[in-house]
């Protein structure tokens, strides 16, 4: 399909599949089989301007936009989602900062996430709240020219190895989810410390930590935005953040894919390769059209998001369900392809269908995005009437 | 320190076609690149001048497309490029190729160190950087694995040998020839790449290089191609049946008749 | 430039030394020379650069009817650049029509100085050689393009016609101890010496005894091992056998095993008397360079793999229980 990407586009593009395939393919097995946070491969990429296309010119970054972002996600996730989500994971703590951070404040940390000098998290997840934010227990009291933190935030993304982190709390836990705000964190200040790693099922090269926050004073000019805005903060991120998730379920998807053609025309049974058989060959073409179709999404969710488009919750929620579904099936039915082999940690698609099954849980379940699409239908119908 | 890397654009993947009734070659491969090890030495002559200041040339004989290749050079953060191009060329073997070259090298001024990849992939002679040396009048170390340091006027470093490596020095300027566990060749950077789609590529050709065109190409090397050919596979092949402990006993029997065991 | 005459010239074969003995490679080099020289009717004259080099008599034996014994110019260095302009003075002075050299690392980096010194051809690592009986011309065929191609050359006019010869390519003939030669010293111009390259220091960091390209078993282990620590299960194999130990390029790529043990296009050639390939495809650029073996044997799982098409014995099956089996028979036999 033809998605007429631009040269500054066509270029990153081929610059993310040659970093995924010369450097990242020979060592995912095994920073799988480790659990190891990537951190070479993490500076290859920002030394390949990788970390600065999603950061604005002004702050040394190359200005690109949510397309230029899935481009990258998606070729990294075709080798590696663990690797992928670690560099998305940076952009989505980069995201509150580009979008309501105060000069200063994109002065002081968006060149060093541009050139990959200080990496970026986004913490909201507690053990009570996730989707539901307004039942955020993490605190943040007001002291003079300080915020005092207390709590602990779960399954962070980059936890331990970002160094900037962008914090959703209650500044006024009486309002609600009116009464959240968004702080800057830096690792190594005092009162700020970390569980430990998390063991996860797939996307394993990631490194998922607590945040423990333990009477941890923050400067008040860390605050994003102004106190209250913490919510909106946290939702209009996920807006823009969601295709990039969408864009990791594709990739995933795409490398399933192709591991399944190259595995069918190999694999010989009764005297001819199994993609001779039309019960494969139909699964194929299933497979394929469903990444298309999720990547087409995926791609129109993006763009209009560069657009300047005013609302786009309903865009990046459809793009976000229908790609990370499709991961989740075209992954499963690469390994039935496989058969034997694809349950095998030989081969690469058992980790796929690891790796793709995060993308239905993360930066909101499919549930919970369903009820935003749902919500938005239903409230344009509303004002029609 | 100015040095001039010798690059090649091979194909990334070789797709043979050959004429049954001339034994010429229809076609090669497709997938145009820089050749792995030249890739190692621009990677070097980079390294070498992020410590030692200078300029890093690239320099290519070949077809104008080959222009993409010393783009990506660019790219990687070479200062200029130069492409030896004519149709006079076409043919030439490593003598006239290193005739031209050092044309090439020596209408750029004399830089402080020639780095050469070991061999190309698909000529895979590995004769071009000691030709050259020889015709530029340098001193030549093939096979470089590491350059141990550069002092003033001489390079100290370590070359594969048969009993493992040899610690040289070499006089400078000097041309060296370097193998891939030299270094890993760094990626592009975006910036470097959309820049280098905008950078000039000097073009050179026999009558700007003063080649006498009756010395190269396929008429005038020395050397000349007379067929090419697919190779014979073997035609004992036997594979070996029955049970795994039934083969391994064939085996030895076929070994000890062989007089190897 | 040296012009042809019309007397043919001498068949010359460099005979490289190491360590003051003949190096191996230069056997097969003067049974090929012989050849040769037998379809132009001339001579074989064998030049070895050196001191007091033990083993000369063997080239003749081999064939050849004159040793031209060259005091090395700088024996210190062995410095190329030095013999590259005494080998020139001495082919500009007795015009051979043929010179062959090894195609070692020292021969791929001195021969050609020489042939861009005398203006003349030069095809690199040949597996075959032979005269056209009609032209009277050298055919050198060499593999290109990764191993798919083989490549005839012929140098017309240039002289001499120069080739360096893949290690091991040839077999070395018969030896016959009662033939005849002459052993001629050449002392060179003592010029002061001036290399501008010095040999400071010989690292042995090989992490194998046997060197590849002149042990007569070779193990070699490929992208079937799947990982690291499995080449432990032919190393096994290799130190039961004596054998040196081999890899195709994608463990190398990975990082499984050092450079130094890569067989193929882009390493080391070998031509063992036994080459044993663990689970190797048999990509052409590897066969290139190990097809000279006298016996191949393949062990692979997949019975399509290209390696079989090369090996004189194949065995499909899982190498990890195929090699071990060969390690316990082959310790048995060996006791």
């Amino acid at each position: 399909m033809e998605y007429f990407l631009n040269e500054q586009q066509q270029t990153l593009r081929s610059l993310a599949r040659k970093i995924a395939e010369q450097r990242i393919l020979p060592v995912r097995a095994e920073l799988d089989e480790k659990e190891e946070f990537p951190w070479e491969l993490i500076r290859e990429m920002a030394s390949s301007d990788l970390l600065r296309i999603f950061i604005p010119e002004e702050y040394e970054g190359l200005g690109g936009g949510c397309l230029d972002l899935c481009l990258v996600m998606e070729e990294l996730s075709r080798v590696c989602g663990g690797v992928a989500i670690s560099y998305g994971a940076n952009a989505l703590g980069a995201l509150p900062l580009i979008n309501y951070g105060s000069e200063e404040q994109k002065r002081k940390y968006l060149p060093d996430i541009a050139s990959g000098k200080r990496l970026a998290a986004f913490a909201v997840t507690e053990a009570t709240a996730g989707s539901d934010a307004a039942n955020i227990r993490t605190t943040a009291v007001r002291a003079n020219r300080h915020y005092v933190l207390n709590g602990t935030k779960q399954f962070i993304t980059n936890g331990g190895e970002a160094e900037i982190y962008s914090v959703v709390v209650m500044t006024d836990p009486a309002r609600g989810s009116r009464g959240a705000s968004a702080l800057i964190v830096e690792k190594g200040t005092p009162g700020f410390s970390f569980g430990k790693k998390e063991k996860k099922m797939g996307i394993r090269a990631s490194s998922t930590r607590e945040l423990v926050f333990h009477d941890c004073r923050v400067p008040a000019e860390n605050l994003i935005g102004r106190e209250g805005q913490g919510f909106i903060i946290a939702i209009r991120t996920l807006d823009r953040s969601r295709p990039g998730v969408g864009a990791q379920a594709v990739g995933i998807a795409q490398g399933a894919l192709e591991a399944s053609v190259e595995y069918a025309r190999q694999r010989i049974q009764f005297g001819h390769p199994i993609s001779a058989i039309q019960a494969v060959q139909h699964m194929l073409a299933d497979m394929a059209t469903q990444v298309e179709a999720a990547r087409a999404l995926v791609y129109a969710a993006a763009r209009t998001i560069d657009a300047g488009a005013k609302s786009f919750s309903e865009e990046a929620a459809m793009a976000k369900v229908f790609a990370t579904d499709t991961a989740m099936r075209v992954t499963t039915d690469a390994v039935q392809i496989l058969g034997g082999a694809g349950y095998m940690r030989d081969y690469p698609v058992e980790k796929m269908m690891r790796d793709a099954k995060i993308t239905q849980i993360y930066e909101g379940t499919n549930q919970v995005v369903r009820n935003t699409i749902a919500l938005e239908l239903l409230k344009r119908k509303a004002m029609r009437e | 320190m100015n040095v001039v890397v010798c690059l090649k654009q091979v194909p990334g993947k070789f797709k043979i076609e050959i004429d049954p009734q001339t034994g010429t070659l229809v076609k090669g491969g497709t997938d145009n690149m820089i050749n792995p090890f030249d890739m190692n030495a621009l990677e070097e002559a980079m390294r070498l001048k992020e410590k030692h200041g200078g300029k890093v040339s690239a320099i290519s004989m070949g077809p104008s497309e080959a222009k993409e290749s010393l783009r990506e050079a660019i790219a990687l953060g070479a200062d200029e490029a130069v492409l030896l191009c004519d149709p006079a060329f076409d043919g030439s073997d490593t003598w006239a190729t290193s005739h031209i070259l050092s044309l090439g090298i020596r209408k750029l001024g004399q830089p402080d160190m020639v780095i050469c990849g070991r061999q190309t992939i698909d000529g895979e002679t590995g004769q071009v950087g000691p030709e050259l040396a020889e015709m530029l009048g340098l001193p030549f170390v093939s096979c470089v694995s590491r350059i141990e340091e550069v002092a003033e006027g001489h390079v100290k470093m370590q070359r594969m040998a048969e009993e493992g490596h040899h610690v040289v020095e070499m006089q400078l300027p000097g041309v060296i020839s370097v193998v891939k566990e030299i270094n890993v060749p760094r990626l592009p950077s975006l910036r470097g790449l959309m820049q280098s789609k905008k950078a000039s590529i000097t073009v050179w050709n026999a009558r700007e290089l003063g080649v006498d065109v009756a010395m190269v190409g396929s008429k005038g090397s020395p050397g000349r191609l007379v067929k090419v050919s697919r190779p014979q596979r073997s035609t004992r092949q036997e594979l070996l049946q029955g049970s795994l402990e039934s083969q391994v006993e064939q085996l030895i029997g076929k070994l000890r008749e062989a007089k190897i065991l | 430039m040296v012009m042809k005459s019309n007397s043919p010239g001498e068949v010359w074969i460099l005979a490289e030394q190491a360590d003051g003995m003949i190096r191996g490679t230069a056997h097969g080099l003067i049974s090929k020379g012989r050849q040769l020289a037998d379809d132009l009717g001339t001579k074989v004259s064998a030049l070895c650069f050196g001191h007091d080099v033990a083993g000369v008599e063997g080239l003749i034996a081999c064939g050849a009817d004159r040793v031209y014994l060259v005091d090395d110019p700088d024996p210190v260095n062995h410095d190329e650049e030095s013999c590259a302009r005494e080998l020139v003075a001495l082919i500009r002075h007795h015009q051979p029509a043929i010179l062959l050299a090894s195609a070692s690392l020292w021969g791929s980096s001195l021969i050609p100085r020489v042939a861009a010194a005398l203006e003349t051809g030069l095809a690199a690592n040949c597996t075959a050689l032979e005269i056209d009986l009609e032209s009277k011309l050298l055919m050198q065929t060499r593999s290109a393009l990764g191993g798919n191609v083989l490549a005839t050359m012929e140098c017309p006019e240039k002289r001499p016609q120069m080739a360096t010869v893949r290690p091991y390519a040839f077999k070395r003939g018969a030896a016959d101890q009662s033939r005849q030669g002459e052993i001629v010293r050449v002392d060179p111009e003592k010029q002061p010496v001036t290399s501008r390259t010095r040999l400071l220091n010989v690292i042995n960091d090989l992490d194998q005894k046997v060197k590849l390209e002149e042990a007569d078993i070779v193990v070699c282990g490929g992208r079937g091992l799947g990982k690291a620590e499995n080449f432990n299960v032919i190393a096994e194999l290799a130190k039961v056998l004596g054998a040196a130990l081999g890899s195709s390029r994608p463990p190398v790529d990975d990082g499984w095993i050092a450079y130094s043990h890569q067989i193929g296009q882009t390493g080391r050639s070998v031509a063992p008397r036994l080459y044993i390939a663990c689970g190797i495809s048999g990509a052409p650029q590897h066969v290139a360079a190990m097809q000279t073996s006298e016996i191949i044997l393949a062990i692979n799982e997949a019975p399509q793999a290209p390696i079989f098409e090369v090996a004189t014995y194949g065995i499909v099956g899982d190498l990890f229980k195929v090699v071990p089996m060969l390690t316990a028979r082959f310790r048995e036999l060996r006791g």
